[in-house]
């Protein structure tokens, strides 16, 4: 099968969604888009089961937080083995509420992934047959990739970072 | 069920089930993670994995981190394999920055790679052939791992966690006697590797031990997020390396050998057969070299590349760069960059986001142990106990990898 293209793959799915897809970008070539949390079960299954462009692999789930935004991104990385095609998708959530549906439903993968995204970010994936804590003890209360935790005790006076350039 | 706290049996006489805490320090588990098994009898009712035993937050402390000071904790990903997550983590930062590496450099990491690599299909199969009772298979083969090792101690000065490379090309050339030395691993290795493999591929006891156990179907392979041999193994021929060249991989000749029914047995052909599609990648690396000029090792991209500290003592501006990069006074683009590398255990992939700064906004590592692990305590369900153990064994879990 010939590698689609990114403008093929935006085509089929601006045909199919329209407006419910934004922010198209390509940065460094891997098309990046994002969507509303209530629709991104479609989006996901769409791309996964259209026999054209055939997203059969959940690479990778991941979240960001930008706390100046109020907003954790959910990021799901997908990727078409046989046209050999990533895309990368998007899902903005309020910081006080971060809950979407989970993907767990399309990709067995994406139950350890979830839960790894909701023990360092507090995302809640609803409709998630497991989520625990993965990495961290389940006593640990924050949710440690959060930005307004710091790295190291934030009243050390030895170790500021402006002093090592960072 | 909380993290630390081993579940024993109740003293129910209705309970004919046995718990069974299978780690999180066992022998057999090869690594700092936990299993509770129900058993019945010998037979795995059910399972539960605890993970997270050496979590070291390596995500969190990346971001307060330069970028060069990343390196060393890609390292302790996969341990067994450290030079690849190296130059993964290398390579997607010369994507971010749009670094064009010369191609002698290229073949120069295609080969410690590919070193490590071997090493860590090495340590893989030789485990299945211990777990399965094979000791001396073990100990013939894995004095290689220390020959590899030796190459790596020639290239950088370490062993286990190497740190090897820089962004934009790697610390030093490789000497003489690194070359004398690969070329030395490549005339005694495939004796070795020769005389491993007649020792158990058509052995009957390793047979019976291992083919036709833990089959894994394509589609369950590819549902669980499977990557690397263990993918491969089932028969779909998916690899970084063809699917995506990063390194110069297009300009080599070489094979990805597919198994056909995911079981151990196949998994173990197909690492063997890996080993020496690297040997051959090693070999076509080293005639390559020879018809690149001499003496190159990095990119001429002084913003970013760590100049050599006799460099830095004797010449003004590699002083200033030094400076430069080290006290952070230079920006890397604003950018997002997924990049991904074929690891020992699958698709290691780097999530790299920038906001302008030195340091990462964002860095996720996708790591394949990681994701290739979530499967182990359902495909255990109705196996034997001596059988998840093997089974475990060939998915090569490195705790390191997998809790980051």
């Amino acid at each position: 099968m010939a590698k689609a293209t990114n403008t093929e793959i935006i085509d089929l799915l601006g045909e199919k969604f329209g407006e419910q897809l934004f922010d198209v970008t390509e940065p460094y070539g891997l098309l990046t888009f994002s969507t509303h949390k209530d629709k991104v079960i479609t989006v996901l299954s769409f791309l996964k089961e259209n026999g054209k462009i055939d997203f059969n692999f959940l690479t990778d789930i991941t979240a960001v937080h930008y706390p100046e935004k109020n907003q954790i991104a959910v990021v799901y990385h997908l990727h078409s083995m046989v046209s050999g095609v990533r895309v990368r998708l998007k899902v903005f959530l309020n910081e006080n509420h971060p809950t979407i549906p989970t993907a767990s439903t399309l990709w067995n993968s994406a139950n350890w992934m979830e839960r790894e995204t909701y023990d360092f970010f507090g995302v809640k994936f609803e409709g998630h047959p497991d989520l625990r804590r993965i990495l961290n003890m389940d006593d640990l209360g924050v949710h440690p990739m959060l930005k307004q935790y710091p790295l190291e005790d934030p009243n050390r006076v030895d170790k500021k970072d402006e002093y090592f350039g960072r | 069920m909380k993290h630390n706290q081993p579940v024993y049996t109740d003293n129910d006489p209705q309970n004919e089930l046995v718990t069974l805490n299978l780690g999180p320090t066992h022998p057999a588990t090869h690594g700092v993670f936990q299993n509770v098994l129900q058993l019945d009898g010998e037979r795995i009712v059910s399972g539960v994995s605890t993970i997270g035993y050496i979590h070291r937050a390596f995500e969190k402390i990346a971001e307060h981190r330069p970028f060069y000071q990343i390196t060393p904790l890609t390292d302790r990903l996969n341990y067994c394999s450290s030079p690849i997550n190296n130059m993964g983590w290398h390579m997607t930062v010369e994507k971010l920055l749009n670094i064009q590496i010369p191609k002698r450099v290229d073949y120069l990491r295609v080969i410690i790679m590919e070193l490590a690599r071997i090493s860590d299909h090495i340590i893989c199969n030789t485990i299945i052939a211990q777990d399965t009772g094979a000791t001396t298979t073990f100990l013939y083969l894995f004095q290689f791992r220390e020959h590899i090792y030796e190459i790596y101690e020639e290239v950088c000065g370490a062993r286990l966690t190497t740190n090897v490379g820089r962004i934009g090309g790697l610390e030093r050339d490789f000497n003489e006697i690194a070359f004398a030395k690969i070329n030395k691993f490549l005339k005694e290795f495939p004796i070795a590797l020769r005389e491993f493999e007649s020792l158990l591929n058509r052995n009957r006891i390793f047979i019976d031990r291992t083919a036709g156990v833990a089959e894994v179907t394509q589609e369950n392979a590819l549902s669980f997020g499977w990557t690397g041999p263990l993918l491969r193994a089932t028969g779909v021929d998916y690899d970084v390396r063809i699917s995506e060249p990063y390194s110069s991989y297009q300009d080599f000749d070489f094979e990805i050998p597919v198994g056909t029914s995911g079981d151990i047995y196949d998994r173990f052909l197909v690492r063997n057969e890996e080993m020496w599609q690297s040997l051959r990648i090693i070999e076509q690396a080293l005639d390559k070299i020879k018809l690149e000029p001499k003496g190159i090792f990095h990119a001429d991209v002084p913003e970013f590349y760590l100049p050599g500290k006799e460099e830095v003592y004797n010449n003004m501006e590699a002083l200033i760069y030094h400076f430069k990069i080290v006290m952070g006074e230079i920006d890397a683009p604003k950018a997002e960059v997924y990049h991904a590398v074929e690891g020992g255990n699958g698709e290691l992939g780097f999530y790299l986001i920038n906001d302008g700064g030195r340091t990462p906004y964002r860095l996720h590592f996708r790591r394949p142990s990681f994701i290739n692990y979530s499967m182990f305590a359902k495909m255990s369900e109705g196996m034997l106990l001596s059988d998840a153990i093997i089974n475990m064994s060939s998915m090569n879990i490195i705790a390191g990898e997998l809790d980051a």
